[in-house]
C-alpha cells in the first residue's frame, strides 16, 4: 500500500519498462525512480532510445511490457481519460517547441490553465506574465511561434510546461541546436526551476556540458538498455568503456565486415 | 495476377482500415461532447464559436454567388428545355423540385469540403507533424476535445444555415432572371415556390447537410491525422481529403436520393 507521503517523495517510477515501435522492442526492461525535486539526465548517442523511453515517461506511447507510475498510480493501467487527469500534474517541454502555431506566446502559456482551471482572465494573464519573466520572454507575450528564435521558442516550451506548477517536469533535449550562451541560460533556468519551485525535472539530452552541470544523476541509454545510474562524480570514473566513450566523445568502433559492406553498398543485403 | 490480387488486398485493407479509423474518431466526438465534462474533459464553447465562425460565416459569401450562380443556370436550362415543350412557364416548378433537394445542399457541400475540409485537413496534418498533437495529450488536453468534436459541432451547425443561405440565394436569382427573361412577377414566383416546396423538401436539404457535415469533417480530420512525414505527405493528404470528401457527398447524394 503506498502511502501519501511515498506518492509525494516519488512523482516517477519506471518498472521494468519494455517499449518500442510496430512490436519491435527498443527500450530493453529499463527501471527508474525521480524523488522529489531531483533533476535526472537521462543520456546517450543517438538512436539510443532516448525520445521513446521519454515518449512512454509522458504516456504517448504504452509500453509493450512493464509499467510507469506518476505520482503512485500507474500511468498505462487506467482508462484514457484517468490518463490524461494524471498528466495535468505534469509538464513537458519538447524539442521543437511543440507551441500551438497558431496561438501567440501568451495564448499557448494560458493553454494549460484555462482548459485545468477555473481561474479568471485578470489572474491567468498574470500567471502567464509571471511565467514569462520568469524564462526571460517577458514582453514577448504577443509574439507567434513562428516570430521567436529557437532559444526564445525553447523558453516559451518550458513556460507552457510550468504554467500549473507541475511537480514534475520533462524536457526532451532543451539546449541542441543552440549557441554556448543560450544553452547555459537553459541549464539556469531548469536550476532555477528546482531551486524556487521545488520541482522535479527529467531531463533528455547527448549535451554532456550541460548534464554535467544540471544533474543530481545521470541515466545513460545504450542500445534500450540502461547501462549506468548515478551520480556525475560516480559517472566519470566509471571503467566501463562505452561510457567513457560516450563522454570523452570517442567514436564507437564497429566490426567492419568487407563482405558485408560491399553487399550492402550494391543493395543486396 | 498474383500482384494485382495482392495490391487490391493491401487497399481494400487500408481501405477498411481508414473507415474504421473514421468511426472510431466519430465516436470519439461524440463521447467527448456527451460525457467530456464528467471526465473534466469539456468541450468548449468557444472553440465551436470560433469553428463556427471558420466553417460557416466565412464560407457565406462564396456559397451565396454558387448558389446565385446555380440558380439562374438552372433558370436558363429550364426555360431551354420547357421551350420544347412551350411550357417555359412552367420553369418554377423544376427549380422549387430541385433547389432544395439536390443543388443547394450538394453545392453547399461541395464547396465546404474545398474551402473547410482541406483547412481542416492541413491544419491537424500540420499540427500532427509539428508534434502540437502530442503537447495536447501531455498537457493533458484529449485532442478530441479540442479539436474532433469542435469541428464536427461546428460544421453540423453551419452547414445548414449554409444550406438555408444557399436555398434562398438560388431562389432569389433565379426569379430574377425569370422576371427579366420571361416577365414572371416576383409575387407570382414567390407564390408558386412556396406552394410547390413542401416540407419534405426542407426535410432532405437540411438532412443531407446534417450527414455532409459529419462526413466532411470526420473524413478531414482523419486524413490530417493520418499525416506521417513531411510537406509532401500533408500536400497530398489534404487533396485526398478533399475528394473523398467529394466523392462520399456525392455517394450519400444518390443513396438520398434512391431513399427518397
Amino acid at each position: 500500500m503506498k502511502t501519501q507521503q511515498d506518492r509525494a517523495e516519488t512523482p516517477l517510477k519506471v518498472n521494468s519498462l519494455q517499449g518500442g515501435y510496430n512490436g519491435q522492442a527498443v527500450i530493453h526492461d529499463c527501471n527508474m525512480t525521480v524523488t522529489a525535486g531531483e533533476i535526472v539526465v537521462i543520456m546517450g548517442g543517438s538512436g539510443s532510445g532516448k525520445s521513446t523511453f521519454l515518449r512512454h515517461l509522458i504516456g504517448l506511447k504504452p509500453p509493450m511490457q512493464g509499467d510507469v507510475e506518476l505520482f503512485g498510480q500507474s500511468l498505462y493501467s487506467v482508462s484514457e481519460m484517468e490518463r490524461l487527469s494524471l498528466l495535468k500534474g505534469i509538464g513537458v517541454s519538447f524539442q521543437s517547441g511543440a507551441l500551438l502555431s497558431s496561438l501567440t506566446v501568451a495564448q499557448n502559456v494560458s493553454l494549460p490553465l484555462i482548459e485545468h482551471t477555473h481561474l479568471d482572465q485578470q489572474t491567468i494573464d498574470f500567471i502567464i506574465r509571471m511565467k514569462l519573466d520568469f524564462v526571460g520572454l517577458l514582453g514577448k507575450e504577443n509574439l507567434l511561434p513562428s516570430e521567436l528564435s529557437g532559444g526564445m521558442l525553447k523558453r516559451a516550451a518550458v513556460a507552457r510546461a510550468i504554467a500549473l506548477d507541475p511537480r514534475i517536469a520533462f524536457m526532451d533535449e532543451p539546449s541542441a541546436g543552440l549557441d554556448p550562451a543560450v544553452s547555459a541560460s537553459l541549464d539556469e533556468l531548469i536550476i532555477k526551476l528546482r531551486a524556487s519551485l521545488g520541482m522535479s525535472v527529467v531531463v533528455v539530452t547527448h549535451e554532456l556540458e550541460s548534464a554535467f552541470k544540471i544533474a543530481d544523476r545521470i541515466i545513460i541509454l545504450d542500445r534500450g538498455y540502461i547501462i549506468f545510474s548515478g551520480t556525475v562524480e560516480e559517472i566519470k570514473v566509471s571503467k566501463n568503456l562505452r561510457i567513457q566513450n560516450l563522454i570523452n566523445r570517442v567514436p564507437e568502433e564497429e566490426e567492419f565486415d568487407p563482405e558485408a559492406h560491399l553487399k550492402r553498398l550494391f543493395g543486396e543485403a | 495476377m498474383v500482384a494485382w490480387i495482392c495490391s487490391l488486398g493491401k487497399s481494400l485493407k487500408a481501405a477498411i482500415a481508414a473507415l474504421g479509423f473514421a468511426f472510431l474518431l466519430l465516436f470519439l466526438a461524440i463521447k467527448i461532447t456527451l460525457f467530456g465534462k464528467k471526465f473534466d474533459q469539456p468541450v468548449r464553447l468557444r472553440h465551436i464559436i470560433l469553428e463556427l465562425h471558420a466553417s460557416g460565416v466565412q464560407a457565406l459569401p462564396v456559397v451565396i454567388l454558387m448558389a446565385g450562380t446555380i440558380g439562374i443556370m438552372l433558370a436558363i436550362q429550364g426555360i431551354h428545355s420547357l421551350a420544347i415543350f412551350g411550357a417555359e412557364s412552367q420553369v418554377t416548378f423544376g427549380l422549387a423540385l430541385s433547389i432544395p433537394r439536390e443543388f443547394a445542399p450538394l453545392i453547399t457541400g461541395i464547396i465546404v469540403a474545398g474551402r473547410s475540409g482541406s483547412q481542416l485537413a492541413s491544419r491537424v496534418g500540420s499540427m500532427r507533424l509539428n508534434g502540437e498533437l502530442d503537447a495536447l495529450t501531455a498537457m493533458g488536453i484529449a485532442p478530441a476535445r479540442f479539436i474532433v468534436a469542435p469541428c464536427l459541432i461546428g460544421l453540423m451547425l453551419s452547414l445548414p444555415i449554409l444550406v438555408a443561405t444557399a436555398n434562398l440565394s438560388a431562389f432569389v436569382a433565379a426569379g430574377l432572371y425569370l422576371d427579366t427573361a420571361l416577365g414572371i412577377s416576383p409575387v407570382a414566383y414567390w407564390n408558386d415556390v412556396f406552394i410547390i416546396v413542401s416540407l419534405a423538401d426542407l426535410a432532405q436539404s437540411f438532412g443531407k447537410a446534417f450527414v455532409f457535415s459529419i462526413l466532411i469533417s470526420i473524413i478531414s480530420i482523419s486524413k490530417g491525422l493520418s499525416v506521417v512525414g513531411g510537406a509532401d505527405m500533408l500536400g497530398k493528404a489534404t487533396t485526398s481529403s478533399v475528394v473523398t470528401c467529394i466523392g462520399s457527398i456525392i455517394v450519400a447524394d444518390t443513396f438520398f436520393a434512391l431513399l427518397s
